[in-house]
């Protein structure tokens, strides 16, 4: 059986963890109970964690994963962190405005942007 | 008159047949020519509909089944899913977008499909859903 690639990559820039969704879809309940775990031990392992998700993969995502998002940023703000989300593809972002969850994540264009959009 | 021949399917509570549906919905989904957009919103309905039957309904107890109509068309597809659970009033559920709700990680997959598709009719005690797209 073929071995199937991480759903996410992470990178480091600075104090910031920037995570890449590798998958186009985030449908899946294994998927994105793999996913949430893996959001949660990056942002134990940090005081004031600063977790940056890049959507730019991203083409597919139902409302669970959406409850993996709000757990990540109220388990962030809990610990004094900041999450933002950036590369939201517009039919992705129409999901945010439906839900009115546009008004809870700070989403920024692209990469570039949300990074200059972190406190110090 | 051209008919359409449905797609009927009983599934278990299980993710595995709940994927095998999907894809062979929107295989026709696919066959019958719908846009991104369209193919994108029968594709999430579809999916927050069956996920709603299993956890919701079924409370993935694999003993219930999930049983799935789906009439494709060149003009309209029409989906109709229904769970063996106790049911559920469609006004209990609560506007998940409202202040107080907005950091609660559930209850959203109801508003999709009914943001998404052009009509949804909730019968049988909550139990069915049927859900109809209008192709562009």
């Amino acid at each position: 059986m073929a071995e199937q690639s991480p759903p996410l990559s992470v990178l480091q820039e600075k104090d910031i963890r920037i995570v890449e969704f590798t998958s186009t879809r985030i449908l899946d309940e294994a998927n994105i109970t793999e996913i949430g775990n893996t959001l949660n031990a990056l942002i134990d392992e940090a005081s004031n964690p600063k977790l940056l998700l890049d959507f730019g993969n991203v083409d597919h995502l139902s409302s669970a994963a959406l409850g993996m998002l709000i757990n990540a940023n109220n388990r962030i703000k809990q610990r004094n962190g900041q999450l933002r989300l950036a590369n939201i593809k517009p039919q992705i972002y129409e999901v945010f405005v439906i839900t009115k969850l546009n008004r809870l994540f700070k989403i920024f264009p692209d990469r570039k942007e949300a990074l200059a959009s972190f406190d110090q | 008159m051209n008919v359409v021949k449905p797609l009927k399917f009983t599934i278990a509570s299980d993710l595995d047949a709940k994927r095998q549906v999907q894809e062979r919905i929107m295989q026709e989904v696919a066959r019958c020519g719908y846009d991104a957009d369209d193919t994108f919103a029968i594709k999430l309905a579809l999916e927050e509909a069956l996920m709603n039957a299993m956890k919701h309904g079924n409370n993935l107890d694999r003993s219930k089944k999930v049983h799935v109509q789906a009439k494709i068309s060149r003009r309209r597809a029409e989906i109709t899913v229904e769970d063996e659970g106790p049911g559920f009033d469609r006004r209990s559920v609560p506007d998940p977008t409202t202040e107080e709700n907005l950091c609660k990680c559930s209850g959203r997959g109801i508003l999709l499909i009914e943001a998404y598709m052009n009509k949804v009719i909730w019968s049988k005690h909550g139990r069915r859903v049927k859900m109809i797209k209008l192709k562009r």
